[in-house]
């Protein structure tokens, strides 16, 4: 990451960094369990797999693509995509989520879930 | 324990309100323990007091075995005392029923990857605009409703094309693997064995079942079908496939990776048998395509089938692969209005086309990336499975799909391990075949015993699977393994040196 921004413009390693958060702040919306590990964990390994990214268009490559990740997840002029539509139909929870022990604590921008909806 | 106490005393008023409870003491503890223990197992977490209907997907959690004994029989014992006392143990026990909580985790852990993916998000996202504006037909020609619709299919055509190294213009929608199987199989068959010169079909003992009842369907009109066997290691023999070749033969058809071992079959290797013999090459591809790389140049495949929903896409589609040239010759199953080259007439879904070709096209990119995880993810599990005793890998270690792990436990009915582990999602065979308690035709065909094939379970790990999960399911497994086990007497035998193969078990 930090390379990407060295080879970027000042501004752009800022836009880079505002990329990532936002797309990890995006993943981590997701209710689905697999989705949400898998967001998460794709995003952190894609920016740090590219970090020794010198060449400024390939910079910009990356970053359209992840911009239009961001996009899918999150959607233009605020209305949100596939997180919202992931958290229209929840399901019960996997019985992993929360640790071996069970246990069900929202963590930082989780969604705490109220109730069984969609299958039944 | 600290929630334990509360619970325990729930269960206990409940039962003495029953009047047969004196009647039957026994049973009562032993209800008693069983709800105790699963409450133990999820000590510290808030449990519903008003119960949870038996939904399909959602492990009952009463029902799975626990196996903390010693938590069991302290429960049991301290309920002892408890159940013969008054009516109302607690005032909490009422309130406590009337509480509603957040649910936890019910829903088990999906380890099933090869009968079907769950949606990627993205598909989902390339899909939705033709589910809602986009709906135009996209073989009407006049209008740009058409139009547009048919630049996405093509569009996807393309992805799918350059997945397996093709040509647009070979892939052939269908609708899954299955069909196109058929299509292949049924219609190469039909059409070279009309003269009444190519009347023969080669196919393996391993392959999936609708390649197998297509090749009986051809027995039965009169065609000649050879099942090649395969090694122990699940693999064919290059050999035994050279001597099969007649003449006549119309074609070979061979799976890439088999659905219950995950062995890869040599598919260029075939590929040059077949073609220097003039014998057409079909693979059934729908376990293989997105996660080994397939080039259908360089192995020499004339036709190959592809399904959506394993490789994330939706379910409903599929593709099937057919050389322009050398030109492969089939005769449609389905006739209408020459869609898809005439031969597989029908309006396409333009909505599942895109998913299928949106799946492609991340499969393509993500190929590299999903191989290496799903392959640490996969020595995690089987080195896991591996250091248990009595347990071995099914189908050859080195050439198979690392997503695709079948472990046989000796002396565990492979059922009773699934009806064990209910909250993992499991399976010990294909899905077609997962209703019947037969074991497993591919096992058999390897020479497995009836036995080892009995005690054999498939574990399919997938892009989205996380390092917790795989965690879980070793934990849980090595648990119920060890649980299943100690009730058997066969283990007990086992322990104590006794070869199961000496005894001479009496008659009935």
């Amino acid at each position: 990451m930090s390379a990407v921004q060295a080879a970027a413009k000042p501004e752009s390693a800022q836009r880079v960094l505002s990329l990532y958060r936002q797309l990890l702040r995006q993943g981590s919306q997701f209710s689905a369990y697999n989705f949400r590990e898998y967001a998460r964990r794709r995003t952190r390994d894609a920016f740090r797999e590219n970090k020794g990214v010198e060449d400024p268009r390939r910079v910009q490559e990356l970053v359209q693509k992840g911009l239009k990740d961001l996009q899918m997840l999150k959607g233009v002029c605020g209305i949100q995509r596939q997180t919202v539509i992931s958290q229209f139909y929840q399901s019960n929870r996997l019985v992993v989520e929360g640790g071996i022990s069970g246990k069900d604590e929202a963590g930082h921008g989780e969604t705490m879930r109220q109730k069984d909806t969609g299958w039944d | 324990m600290a929630n334990l106490a509360p619970s325990v005393l729930r269960q206990a008023s409940r039962l003495a309100s029953r009047p047969s409870v004196s009647a039957a003491p026994r049973r009562g503890v032993a209800a008693l323990s069983r709800a105790a223990t699963a409450t133990a197992r999820s000590a510290c977490k808030r449990c519903y007091v008003t119960q949870t209907r038996p939904d399909n997907a959602q492990v009952q959690v009463d029902t799975a075995i626990r196996l903390d004994r010693a938590e069991l029989e302290k429960a049991g014992v301290t309920l002892d005392a408890q159940s013969g006392s008054t009516t109302h143990v607690s005032p909490m026990a009422d309130v406590l029923k009337q509480a509603v909580k957040l649910d936890e985790g019910q829903r088990p852990i999906y380890l099933d990857m090869q009968a079907t993916t769950p949606l990627d998000p993205r598909v989902l996202d390339a899909m939705l605009p033709y589910y809602t504006g986009v709906f135009g037909n996209p073989h009407s020609r006049t209008h740009a409703y058409g139009w547009e619709s048919e630049h996405a299919v093509e569009q996807a055509r393309e992805y799918i094309a350059a997945l397996i190294g093709a040509d647009p213009k070979e892939i052939i929608f269908t609708s899954g693997a299955t069909e196109s199987n058929n299509m292949s199989i049924k219609g190469v068959a039909r059409f070279f064995g009309r003269s009444g010169k190519k009347k023969h079909v080669i196919t393996s003992q391993t392959e999936h079942k609708c390649v197998l009842d297509s090749c009986r369907h051809l027995q039965d009109e009169g065609y000649e079908v050879t099942y090649l066997p395969v090694n122990s290691n699940g693999l064919i023999d290059l050999d035994q496939l050279k001597a099969a070749i007649r003449p006549d033969t119309a074609l070979v058809s061979i799976m890439a990776v088999n659905n219950e071992i995950g062995v890869i079959q040599p598919m260029a290797e075939i590929g040059k048998i077949c073609r220097e013999n003039k014998v057409f090459f079909h693979t059934d591809a729908a376990q293989a395509v997105g996660k080994i790389p397939l080039d259908v140049n360089a192995m020499n495949v004339d036709l190959m089938s592809i399904s959506s929903h394993k490789i994330y896409g939706p379910k409903g589609i599929g593709a099937c692969y057919v050389r322009r040239r050398p030109r492969v010759r089939l005769e449609p199953i389905i006739s209408g209005g020459g869609q898809e080259r005439g031969l597989r007439s029908g309006t396409l879904a333009p909505a599942l086309v895109v998913g299928f070709g949106e799946a492609c096209r991340i499969a393509a990119e993500e190929i590299e990336y999903d191989h290496k995880r799903v392959k640490a993810l996969s020595d995690r599990l089987l080195n896991g499975l591996l250091a248990m005793e009595h347990t071995n890998q099914n189908g050859d270690p080195n050439h198979f799909y690392p997503g695709c792990v079948n472990v046989s436990f000796a002396y565990v009915e492979g059922e009773s391990l699934l009806m064990a582990l209910k909250d993992i999602a499991l399976s010990s065979g294909s899905a077609c075949t997962s209703a019947s308690l037969e074991p497993s035709y591919v096992l058999r065909a390897l020479g497995n015993s009836d036995e080892n094939a009995h005690s054999s379970i498939r574990f399919g790990i997938g892009r989205f699977t996380t390092e917790a999960e795989i965690d879980y399911v070793l934990k849980a497994v090595t648990e119920r393994v060890g649980f299943l086990r100690e009730l058997s007497p066969l283990w007990e035998l086992v322990q104590e040196g006794v070869d199961l193969n000496t005894i001479e078990w009496t008659q009935h």
